[in-house]
């Protein structure tokens, strides 16, 4: 019995995010057992690809897998979401495009360059937010309302034209597939980021400083934490995030939407956070709560598309499952299923007994 | 004697609460910055009454959202599902109107009013609902709620659709005129000020949520939920009933302010009112609201609202042209209040305090 | 007599999960009297208050910590929440309420933000609502503690008022002084049990703190020693001069290797806030530091973390433990810390000293892995004491280490003090409980109105000569 705690303690926030996955995978094999079939599928520009439902939902949540990464750390140490991260990406990719296009040609050096000047671009802004919540204490979405009002404009205003294009092998490379690699790169990414993010808490005591900040702050300064320091860190991360996710928005689409580039997507974000478990009030965190999240909302995404439904009513049907799912979660629900629940274990008696000491 | 001193006391004058002192500084900077484009741009038309009349007949479903997340946001919470229920409302509004098929053009308005305040009203109790007696994220909730109504509004219709109902539109174009604040045009012919029936009944709604807050029992219960929720509950306050109860105003005048919408340009559309519920949230902070709750005034709101259409205006008619300066003045002007509430306030010896539906699930101890 | 008792109790019993909060307790508050209500921590007297208040039949409570809505004016204040109209007339309330304020002489008016009272009139307003609700027993839990010296003076001016008119006032309060200055008679309770209840005038201070603490000025000698008492090797851990901080006066204090001694003190003496001040928890504002004759800046905590100070901060709920997180990860936070950003110990390691901490302290969880909010509070206090002990500190700093927790480990806790001596650290022990601090402080040093008023060591230190010194010169 104590074993089988153990096994299990600490997935404790996953069971509702794995349940409702689950219930989707469930519903789709029922509704249509070829939903889950892989094939194998040549794209517009010759390369053989996987193909199919299940690559199509990891493929299209991987913006938003990294930047609910972000999310959850934000959340964690601040207490409070950023509402600018679909702006910020929006200026990321101007940025990114400003640097590829003011080269003569797009090569990998002058790529790498544009990834560099683009993270530098969203760790700035970042700062900005960071400093507004960690300093001056105003509430994160206060702080990152500035931005989610004006960043699109300003990136506009950097890249000075409407749809700057980006006609480049290696961008469509970057946004689709790398030819001879069937598997499309934007999964790469999300990967990369992940290991990047699990290699900076085995290096770094990123995750247990951000938990105690987020948890007590000024317990976590009588122990020698700087919260102030901890915050900006999320948000630099956060910001790195919305970087790699505007640059795979970008080549991905192989032009800059400055209107549409990564549009609404810190509603999902921070859906993606909640769904996953994560308190949105800060404190304890799992990263791969908010991945999973990213995931179920991707799923519920092209479920819906698999059953005909028009991409613009989707929000509707998500709408219901989100509120399904977070009342599922919410401790006024949990504390009476728990409490059902061990009356039904105790048996009648016993709940008996209990309820009349209660009374 | 001691009667005498009492009533002197009641008469002093007393520092400015938060409250009205941030209200205060954004009517000042209101009237400023009209000044200013009276003086400096004068000759593309800030002189003339009907500007003004103007900003509040574009802005009038703004001013009514505004004062609603005003109410919600002085109780501690959050709404942003307002847009969408905007959106919602003016699609369904505009489809029942084109196909209700019943003769008598008022009753068909009266109905379709009723539609949009229950539309309103429906979002409303359940949000409500979820955040008060299910403890659940306001902002969460809201979330879901905007997802559902931009949903539902494609559902209805993903086309634009044209409100053709003739009573309707009489009622649009209908405007009460003010001849001795018009001016004389060029042809020598008097032409009136002009101001629609929506930006009188967003007037109304400001007296009245001022009134509400003000002299109602509930608008102070809301005030003491924001101020201090544990202290609102030992002082007897039904803590539950008010935060729902602002959820439900809420949603009642986000349908009102689609209807509103709809009498100002009759058509539904997908995009309807899209993002307005953060302009909405800019205007109450501008107008001295806090997120943390407790503080603010549907007055200080309304002129919120007008200092942001004012300056999309005015950087409308200046020589920056791009549309991307109007975000971006606003943006300024966001982060400019933000951080003149953040150092007065804490100048006054008042720390930012999180919000108590930030803390839900984890109860901290504020010291 | 009997006829003019608004309040009677007899025989209460309350009883929490492990312990007996209340046993067969009585108690009698007359018409017109000013009841001070009296016992250490854990006596039972919040329990009492609590029991009394949910009786609700003319009995108002004001509470330490303000309950009203700082947004709100004075005179709303006083009236929401309990006025059954649909609408608010400010102009009356406004009348009602400057004719209360000004009858009761409290020095606010109506149209007032709360926010911009003082503690003191906040408190004031608290009791005006609680009056003009008509109760008749008026109940004060701690009203002076965040007040100065003027303030209480004006909050002893109304309460005296609120006596002449008929009200029966209980006063919970851990100043002696105060008792003594306002009060007519005295209960004392004593971990859950009535000691007894006494008229002012017979029963002078120091015989109420001998009440309080469960000692009888008599039998002082035989107290039953844990251990072999450390008076310390010569050289100088810490040695401030001048030190003080946003919250504490300029003090001088200094300790010596392997010393333990104790700040000792009624609450909100200071003593907490001296070490705060030691430890970097409060903005420093002045004075010289010397650390193994070392001159040093600490003006944060983690400065006098790396100098080798540890600190148990006295609120373990809000300053100690990181509720959320394991027992694991709260042992181990302050060393990990210490070691730096960029080198986290290996899971391993963490499971080794956690382990290692866990038995040596004995305490008491499921596992490594289980919330540290979900053990007791004995097991929550020996976390954070493993937290510190395992930075290995010159210097350890514990401010009441053993409150609210059971006899049990609070031996164990002292036993470990003196060993931890012997090993050659120096400890500060902050404790409520005199008897506690004697056997375990070679050096004790006495605070009062957040001043050092005097030092004890070596024959001086008995229960006698301390209480006379935190009573102060008057007997």
């Amino acid at each position: 019995m104590k074993q089988k705690r153990k096994a299990f303690s600490g997935i404790g926030q996953l069971i509702i995010p794995l349940v409702a996955l689950s219930l989707l995978i469930l519903f789709n094999l029922f509704r249509d057992p070829g939903f889950f079939s892989i094939g194998v599928a040549v794209n517009s520009s010759g390369n053989k690809v996987l193909s199919g439902n299940l690559i199509s939902v990891i493929d299209s949540a991987s913006e938003l897998a990294i930047i609910s990464m972000g999310m959850t750390l934000v959340t964690a140490a601040c207490g409070g979401q950023d509402i600018s991260v679909g702006a910020v990406g929006s200026i990321a990719g101007a940025v990114f495009v400003k640097v590829l296009l003011g080269a003569s040609s797009i090569n990998g050096g002058i790529v790498v360059l544009g990834i560099i000047a683009c993270c530098l671009a969203t760790i700035a802004f970042k700062l900005f937010n960071g400093a507004l919540v960690a300093v001056f204490r105003i509430q994160p979405m206060i702080a990152t309302l500035i931005l989610y009002s004006c960043g699109r404009s300003i990136a506009y205003w950097i890249s000075g034209s409407a749809t700057p294009q980006l006609n480049s092998p290696i961008i469509s490379a970057m946004g689709m597939t790398i030819p001879g690699i069937p598997v499309p790169t934007p999964i790469f990414a999300v990967i990369l980021v992940g290991l990047l993010l699990a290699l900076l808490f085995k290096l770094t005591n990123t995750s247990l400083y951000t938990q105690t900040v987020g948890i007590n702050q000024g317990a976590a300064r009588l122990n020698g934490i700087n919260p102030i320091l901890i915050k900006l860190l999320s948000f630099v991360i956060l910001g790195v995030c919305v970087a790699v996710a505007a640059v795979i928005g970008v080549c991905r689409m192989g032009n800059l939407s400055h209107k549409t580039l990564l549009v609404d997507i810190e509603m999902d974000a921070i859906l993606a956070v909640a769904i996953g478990g994560n308190n949105l009030g800060g404190g304890k965190f799992r990263i791969s709560g908010s991945i999973l999240g990213a995931y179920i909302i991707q799923m519920l995404t092209t479920t819906l598309y698999a059953m005909n439904v028009p991409p613009v009513n989707v929000k509707a049907y998500k709408a219901v499952v989100i509120v399904i799912i977070v009342v599922a979660g919410s401790p006024v629900v949990k504390s009476k299923v728990t409490a059902m629940w061990n009356r039904l274990r105790s048996g009648g008696s016993t709940a008996a007994v209990q309820k009349g000491v209660r009374g | 004697m001691s009667a005498v001193k009492t009533e002197r006391a009641a008469k002093r004058r007393e520092p400015l609460t938060n409250t009205s002192l941030l209200m205060l500084i954004s009517v000042c900077i209101f009237f400023f910055m009209y000044a200013a484009a009276i003086i400096f741009m004068g000759d593309s038309g800030f002189t003339k009454p009907q500007m003004f009349f103007d900003l509040l007949n574009d802005n009038a479903y703004l001013i009514i959202i505004a004062c609603s997340l005003t109410i919600v946001m002085i109780g501690g919470g959050i709404n942003i599902s307002v847009g969408g229920v905007i959106g919602l409302t003016v699609m369904a509004c505009a489809l029942f109107l084109n196909g209700n098929g019943i003769e008598n053009s008022f009753l068909s308005i009266l109905l379709t009013l009723l539609l949009a305040l229950g539309i309103g009203l429906a979002f409303g109790v359940g949000q409500g609902f979820l955040v008060s007696y299910l403890d659940i994220q306001p902002f969460i909730v809201t979330l879901a709620g905007m997802f559902l109504s931009r949903g539902l509004t494609t559902i209805l219709s993903v086309n634009p659709v044209k409100v053709t109902h003739a009573g309707f539109l009489e009622l649009v174009k209908t405007k009460i005129k003010i001849p001795w604040l018009g001016y004389t045009a060029q042809n020598g012919n008097l032409i009136p000020a002009k101001l629609e029936i929506g930006a009188v009944v967003a007037l109304c709604v400001v007296v009245l949520m001022y009134v509400l807050l003000r002299y109602m029992r509930l608008g102070r219960h809301i005030y003491a939920l924001g101020g201090n929720q544990q202290s609102a509950l030992m002082l007897g306050i039904n803590v539950r009933r008010a935060r729902f109860s602002s959820y439900v105003i809420s949603g009642v005048l986000s349908g009102l302010a689609g209807f509103i919408f709809l009498m100002h340009k009759p058509t539904g559309n997908a995009s309807v009112a899209m993002r307005s519920e953060m302009d909405a949230i800019a205007a109450s902070i501008i107008g001295g609201t806090l997120l943390t709750g407790g503080v603010g005034n549907v007055i200080g709101t309304f002129f919120g609202v007008m200092i942001l259409a004012t300056i999309q205006k005015i950087i409308g008619l200046s020589p920056l042209k791009e549309s991307y300066w109007q975000d971006m003045t606003s943006g300024a002007m966001l982060g400019f209040f933000i951080l003149l509430q953040s150092v007065v306030l804490s100048s006054r010896g008042k720390k930012m305090k999180l919000p108590d539906w930030m803390k839900i699930g984890a109860p901290k101890k504020t010291a | 007599m009997q006829n003019d008792a608004v309040l009677t109790m007899r025989g209460i019993c309350k009883r929490f999960p492990g312990t007996m909060a209340l046993n067969h307790v009585d108690f009698t508050l007359r018409k017109g009297e000013i009841h001070a209500l009296m016992g250490e921590n854990g006596a039972g007297k919040s329990t009492l208050i609590k029991v009394l208040d949910a009786q609700n039949a003319g009995i108002s409570t004001v509470y330490q910590e303000i309950t009203l809505c700082p947004n709100l004016t004075v005179a709303e204040n006083m009236f929401i929440g309990r006025d059954p109209g649909k609408s608010v007339h400010w102009k009356e309330y406004e009348k009602r309420a400057a004719a209360i304020l000004d009858g009761l002489g409290i020095p606010a008016r109506p149209r007032q933000e709360l926010s911009r009272c003082s503690l003191a009139v906040q408190q004031m307003v608290a009791i005006a609502r609680a009056v003009d609700m008509k109760c008749k027993v008026l109940i004060l839990d701690e009203p002076t503690s965040s007040l100065d010296e003027k303030e209480v003076e004006m909050l002893f001016k109304l309460m005296r008022d609120l006596r002449a008119r008929g009200v029966g006032i209980i006063f919970v309060t851990h100043f002696l002084e105060q008792v003594y200055e306002v009060s007519d008679r005295i209960t004392v309770l004593r971990n859950g049990e009535l000691v007894g209840e006494y008229a002012v005038a017979d029963l002078p201070q120091v015989e109420l703190v001998a009440k309080m603490m469960g000692k009888d000025l008599n039998d002082l000698a035989d107290l039953e020693q844990v251990g072999q008492k450390s008076l310390g090797g010569q050289e100088v851990v810490y040695d401030a001069r001048g030190l003080s901080s946003s919250e504490s006066r300029p003090f001088d204090f200094s300790i010596r290797c392997g010393e333990v001694n104790g700040f000792t003190g009624l609450l909100g003496s200071g003593r907490s806030e001296s070490v705060r001040a030691v430890f970097g928890a409060d903005r420093v504002t002045g004075g010289k530091v010397q650390i193994k004759g070392k001159t040093v800046k600490i003006s944060k905590p983690h400065d006098a973390m790396t100098h080798g100070i540890g600190y148990l901060p006295e609120d373990r709920k809000r300053d100690g433990i990181i509720a959320d997180l394991s027992v694991r990860e709260n042992i181990i936070l302050a060393l990990q810390v210490m070691k730096g950003f960029f080198h986290p110990m290996s899971r391993s390691q963490m499971e080794k000293f956690a382990d290692e901490y866990i038995q040596a302290l004995q305490i008491k969880t499921a596992s490594q892995d289980t919330p540290i909010k979900s053990l007791s509070g004995g097991n929550q206090q020996k976390v954070i004491l493993a937290r510190w002990l395992l930075t290995h500190p010159d210097y350890l700093i514990l401010d009441e280490p053993t409150r609210g927790i059971d006899v049990g480990t609070k031996l164990e806790i002292q036993k470990l003090v003196l060993k931890l001596a012997e090993e050659n650290m120096s400890v500060t022990f902050i404790s409520s409980e005199i008897e506690e601090m004697l056997r375990v402080c070679s050096r004790l040093i006495v605070m009062r109105d957040r001043k050092i008023v005097g030092e004890l060591s070596g024959d001086d230190l008995t229960q006698g000569h301390v209480m006379k010194t935190i009573a102060g010169g008057e007997q």
